[in-house]
C-alpha cells in the first residue's frame, strides 16, 4: 500500500497550482494584448479603390483637412469627400492618370467612390467630431500623423479607456482651435507650456468632457 | 512537469509568431470578437443601404427642394432662400448686385471668419494673398488667375458670389463647403487682399505709421 504513489507526487498538488496561476496569467496577457483594440483595430490599413496619399496632398501639398473632410467643424461625422472635390484639381493637374480612373467616373456618373472605412466607433457610442474640434482637440490626437501617411492606418486605439484618458485630463490635449489641423504643432514650450495653457481653455471655456456612461452611451 | 512547461512554452511562441506584435499593418477587416451591438439597425452618414437600389444612405436630392440640416448654419436655416441677394448675388431685377446683401454686416469678425475659409479653401489655388501663384501652380494649374487685375477689382461682388457659387470655366463649385454667409465673408476677405494689394502709404493709419517707420 505505501508504494502506491511515488514521494514525488507529494509535490505535484502545490506544482499543478503554479501551473494553474502560470496558464492563467499567459492567458489573461495574450487577451489583454491580442483581443483588445490595440491589437484588433489599430494598423488597419485596407486597400483604397483610389491610392490617394495624404503625404502629398496634406503633407507636402499643405491643403487643410477641411478642405476635404468638410463637415468635420459643424457636425458628428467628417465625411469622406464627394468625387468634385478631387477634381477641383484633377481637371487640371493629373488629367489622365490611370490611377484616377475611378474618380473620374465617380464624378460623370454620380456614383460614390467605394472608400473603404477605417475607423469605425460602434453603433453604441455617441461620437461627435464638431465638440471635439471646437474644444481644440487636434485631429493628431485620435488619428496620429495623417499628414504623413501614404496609405491611412488606424493609429490609436480609440478604445473606451482611450477616451477617458483625455475625458478625465483634457489639459494635456487641448489647443487653440485654430491649429487643430496642423498636426506637427507641439507647444512651443514643451510639456509644461501645454499644461499651463490647457488649464487656461479649460477654465476659461468651462470644458467638461463626459465621464458618465450616459455621456457616450446615450 | 518539464514537458508541460515546454510545451506551454513551444505554444506561446507559436501564437506570437502567427498573431505578431500591435500596431503592425494589416488589410485585413479587423475581427470583432463580441459584435453584440456594434452594428445597430440605423442608418449612418456615408454608409451603405441595402434597401435603396444605388446602395446609398445619403440620399441626393430631390429636384426642386433645398437640403435643410447638417451642413447649414442655423443663419442659414431660411431654407426657402427667399433672399435672392444672399442666396445668389442678384438684386430685384436679376443684375449682380454691388456691396453686400442687407443681411450681412461686414466686420472685423466677418472678415476673421472670411480670412480662415479663405486660407482653407482658396488658398491652395489663388495663394495666401491672392496673387493666383498657389502651391497648385508648380503642380501644373497655371489657369488659376491674380485677383489684382484690374477687370476682377471692378468686379460686382454679387459676381463674385456667383463664381464660388456655381464655379466658372475650370474652377468648380464650392457651394458644397461654403454655406452663403461663408461665401460672403470670403468675398470680403478676397476685397481686403485686393486692396491691400493696392495699398499707399495713405492707406495706413497715423497710429501705425511709426511702427512701420514711415512719417
Ligand atoms: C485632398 C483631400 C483630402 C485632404 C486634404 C485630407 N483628406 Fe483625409 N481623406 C481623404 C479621402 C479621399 C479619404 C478616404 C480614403 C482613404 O482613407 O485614404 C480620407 C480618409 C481619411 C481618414 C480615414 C477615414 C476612415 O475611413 O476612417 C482620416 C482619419 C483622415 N482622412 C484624416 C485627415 C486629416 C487629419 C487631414 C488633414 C491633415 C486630412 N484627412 C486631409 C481626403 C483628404
Ligand atoms: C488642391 C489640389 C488637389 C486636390 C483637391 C486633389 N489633388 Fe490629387 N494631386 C494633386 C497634385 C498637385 C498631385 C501631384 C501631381 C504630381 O505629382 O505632379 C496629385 C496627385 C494625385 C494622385 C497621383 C496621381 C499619379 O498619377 O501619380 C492621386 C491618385 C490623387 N492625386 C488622388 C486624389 C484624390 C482621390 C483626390 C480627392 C479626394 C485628390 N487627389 C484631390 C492635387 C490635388
Ligand atoms: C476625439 C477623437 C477624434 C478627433 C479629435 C478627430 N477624430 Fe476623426 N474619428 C474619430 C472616431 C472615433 C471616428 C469613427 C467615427 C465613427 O465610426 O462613427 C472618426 C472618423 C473619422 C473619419 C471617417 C468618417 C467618419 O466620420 O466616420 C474621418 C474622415 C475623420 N475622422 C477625420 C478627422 C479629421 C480631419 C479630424 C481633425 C479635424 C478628426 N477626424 C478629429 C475620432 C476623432
Ligand atoms: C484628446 C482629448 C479627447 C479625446 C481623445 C476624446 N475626447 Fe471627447 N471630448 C473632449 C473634449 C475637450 C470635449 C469637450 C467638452 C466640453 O466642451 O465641455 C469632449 C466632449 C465629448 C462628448 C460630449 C459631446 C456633447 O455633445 O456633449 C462626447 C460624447 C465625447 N467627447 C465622446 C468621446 C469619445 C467616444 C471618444 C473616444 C473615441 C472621445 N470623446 C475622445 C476631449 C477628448
Ligand atoms: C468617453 C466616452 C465613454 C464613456 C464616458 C463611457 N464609455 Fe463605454 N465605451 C466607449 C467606447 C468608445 C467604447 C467602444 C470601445 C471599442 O471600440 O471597443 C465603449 C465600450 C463599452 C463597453 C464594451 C462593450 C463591448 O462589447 O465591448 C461597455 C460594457 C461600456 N462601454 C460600458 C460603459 C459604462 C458602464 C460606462 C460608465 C461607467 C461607460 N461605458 C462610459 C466610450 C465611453
Ligand atoms: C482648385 C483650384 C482653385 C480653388 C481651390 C479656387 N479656385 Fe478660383 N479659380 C481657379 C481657376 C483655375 C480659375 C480660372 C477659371 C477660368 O477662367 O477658367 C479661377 C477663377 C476664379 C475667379 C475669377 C472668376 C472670373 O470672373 O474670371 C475668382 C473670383 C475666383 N476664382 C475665386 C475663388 C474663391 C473665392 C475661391 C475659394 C472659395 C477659389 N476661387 C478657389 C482655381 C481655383
Amino acid at each position: 500500500m505505501s508504494n502506491l504513489f511515488p514521494k514525488s507526487a507529494n509535490k505535484l498538488p502545490l506544482q499543478i497550482i503554479i501551473l494553474v496561476f502560470v496558464l492563467g496569467g499567459l492567458v489573461t496577457a495574450g487577451t489583454t494584448y491580442y483581443a483588445t483594440n490595440s491589437y484588433i483595430n489599430v494598423g488597419y490599413a485596407p486597400v483604397q479603390p483610389v491610392p490617394f496619399s495624404h503625404a502629398l496632398h496634406a503633407g507636402q501639398l499643405g491643403i487643410d483637412c477641411r478642405y476635404c473632410h468638410v463637415g468635420v467643424d459643424k457636425s458628428a461625422t467628417s465625411s469622406v469627400p464627394a468625387a468634385q472635390t478631387c477634381m477641383n484639381c484633377h481637371n487640371q493637374v493629373k488629367t489622365d492618370s490611370p490611377l484616377l480612373q475611378v474618380v473620374r467616373d465617380s464624378y460623370a456618373s454620380g456614383d460614390p467612390v467605394p472608400w473603404v472605412k477605417i475607423h469605425q466607433a460602434p453603433d453604441y457610442v455617441y461620437f461627435n467630431h464638431s465638440v471635439h474640434i471646437a474644444r481644440g482637440v487636434s485631429c493628431v490626437e485620435c488619428h496620429g500623423k495623417i499628414n504623413e501617411m501614404d496609405v491611412v492606418h488606424q493609429a490609436k486605439s480609440l478604445s473606451m479607456g482611450f477616451c477617458l484618458e483625455c475625458h478625465r485630463e483634457p489639459e494635456k490635449f487641448v489647443r487653440d482651435p485654430k491649429l487643430v489641423t496642423n498636426l506637427d504643432w507641439k507647444h512651443p514650450e514643451g510639456v509644461e507650456g501645454q499644461l499651463r495653457d490647457g488649464k487656461k481653455f479649460v477654465h476659461d471655456w468651462n470644458i467638461k468632457p463626459p465621464q458618465s456612461c450616459s455621456g457616450c452611451h446615450r | 512537469m518539464r514537458y508541460v512547461y515546454l510545451t506551454v512554452f513551444f505554444i506561446v511562441v507559436l501564437a506570437v509568431s502567427i498573431l505578431g506584435f500591435r500596431g503592425s499593418l494589416s488589410t485585413r477587416t479587423p475581427l470583432e470578437i463580441f459584435p453584440d451591438m456594434d452594428h445597430q439597425a440605423k442608418y449612418k452618414p456615408q454608409a451603405e443601404s441595402k434597401f435603396f437600389a444605388d446602395g446609398r444612405v445619403d440620399r441626393p436630392r430631390p429636384a426642386g427642394t433645398v437640403a435643410f440640416g447638417r451642413m447649414s448654419d442655423a443663419a442659414d436655416a431660411n431654407f426657402l432662400k427667399a433672399d435672392p441677394a444672399l442666396f445668389e448675388g442678384k438684386d430685384a431685377k436679376g443684375s449682380w448686385i454691388k456691396g453686400y446683401p442687407s443681411a450681412i454686416t461686414v466686420d472685423a469678425k466677418f472678415l476673421e471668419r472670411g480670412q480662415e475659409k479663405y486660407t482653407i479653401y482658396c488658398a491652395p489655388c489663388h495663394g495666401a494673398v491672392g496673387d493666383g501663384n498657389g502651391i497648385t501652380k508648380q503642380y501644373g494649374m497655371g489657369a488659376t488667375p491674380t485677383y489684382h487685375d484690374e477687370r476682377l477689382r471692378n468686379i460686382a461682388e454679387g459676381d463674385l458670389f456667383n463664381t464660388i457659387t456655381h464655379g466658372k470655366g475650370n474652377m468648380l463649385s464650392y457651394a458644397e463647403k461654403l454655406a452663403a454667409q461663408d461665401r460672403w465673408a470670403v468675398i470680403a476677405y478676397v476685397r481686403a487682399l485686393q486692396r491691400a494689394a493696392h495699398a499707399t502709404v495713405a492707406d495706413v493709419p497715423a497710429e501705425h505709421k511709426s511702427q512701420l517707420g514711415i512719417k
